[in-house]
């Protein structure tokens, strides 16, 4: 049982620290389009590895059940957020970086 | 679409959203479970309402058993490039080299087509930016995403999902 | 054991609403107001197991829906300049 407390809190740390490496890319991106890859990295591993870690504390139980709603509900809804930013920054007339751009 | 097909959608609909209620709620007085039954109709109705069932769904919301498997080969993706994604971006001479190219799509249903751009998105590195018809604009952090959608394997295995009709 | 983690997540609320503030387009500040929802999620599951209270899933799990939903909203009213107008082209009706 202890292992499985243990395994948990090193799932729970490793997401929170890929939130900050998320964020870490977005502030160093040079443009929006890139950002976008920064900020998925937020919504997959963190959220990943932050629930799941949550789940295999809880063990099977109706709230586990919840929690795996909740990693549903963001692996559906933020690529959808993300496509719809994407589009939108293009229409909106915002070039992205190519590779002659930039280094 | 025929109307006995609407029909059919609306009340999967209503039982699946009824099955949600009854799973998030922990309590079954008849009070509540009446506010539940009338908060599950007015979401129907809305719904219905804003043309949102007339999508080519397929008719019974159980299909998604048959991407389960794709599903767990998604996860591993993911991770991979989650990994190439955190170096590149640790990196401290932050060796990307953004570009947009064409990828094509061969599933012929949108429920599909819908399920291969957002699992491109998903996939830290690569981006769906446009879609249509059989060609999917996307946008990549690196070649190495570009690389991994032209050799066609996400696609392939979502072409087999949509095509086999017993899992 | 969830203090630590918890206090990683305020700091990350904290960065990303400095880069919704410096942002330079209305894109940027979109995009960092989406991250502030998605770490806000992560955190009120946290607390909710640092206060031993699992009723803060179900706040939770509102959090996740209202934020993807707002997102869409607001990007809605910077393409067409209204929130409720329907698109009545086929191109425009997939955003």
């Amino acid at each position: 049982m202890d292992v499985l407390n243990i395994v948990s809190g090193v799932f729970i740390i490793v997401g929170s620290l890929s939130i900050i490496v998320g964020l870490l890319g977005v502030y160093r991106m040079p443009d929006f389009f890139t950002r976008l890859h920064a900020a998925s990295i937020i919504d997959t591993l963190g959220a990943m590895l932050i629930l799941f870690g949550l789940i295999m504390h809880q063990g099977l139980s109706m709230i586990s059940l919840k929690l795996f709603l909740i990693l549903v509900f963001i692996l559906i809804t933020t690529p959808t957020a993300a496509h719809a930013l994407a589009k939108s920054a293009l229409h909106g007339n915002l070039k992205p970086v190519t590779d002659d751009d930039c280094s | 679409m025929s109307k006995y097909d609407i029909f059919f959608h609306k009340i999967s609909l209503i039982i699946s959203l009824a099955v949600l209620w009854i799973m998030l709620s922990g309590h079954y007085t008849p009070l509540l479970l009446s506010l539940g039954l009338l908060s599950v109709l007015i979401v129907a109705f809305i719904s219905s309402r804003m043309n949102l069932i007339i999508f080519d769904q397929p008719i019974l919301q159980l299909y998604f058993i048959k991407f389960i498997p794709y599903g767990f080969w998604l996860i591993i993706q993911i991770l991979r490039s989650n990994i190439d994604v955190c170096r590149r971006i640790l990196n401290p001479k932050l060796p990307i080299n953004p570009q947009l190219v064409k990828v094509k799509s061969t599933q012929t249903s949108n429920l599909a087509k819908v399920i291969y751009a957002n699992s491109i998105t998903l996939t830290p590195g690569t981006i769906s930016i446009d879609l249509d018809g059989s060609e999917i604009e996307v946008h990549s952090l690196s070649e190495k995403g570009v690389d991994e959608l032209k050799t066609g394997t996400m696609d392939k295995k979502i072409t087999d999902a949509e095509a086999n009709p017993y899992v | 054991m969830f203090e630590i983690p918890a206090f990683i997540i305020l700091f990350a609320m904290m960065l990303a609403l400095v880069s919704a503030i410096i942002g330079r387009t209305v894109y940027d500040k979109i995009l960092a107001v989406n991250i502030f929802g998605t770490v806000t999620v992560l955190f009120i599951t946290l607390f909710g197991f640092l206060n031993k209270r699992p009723d803060f899933l179900d706040i939770a799990l509102v959090y996740a829906l209202i934020n993807f939903i707002s997102t869409i909203a607001i990007l809605k009213f910077f393409e067409y300049g209204d929130i409720s107008k329907g698109s009545t082209k086929k191109e425009e009706a997939d955003i």
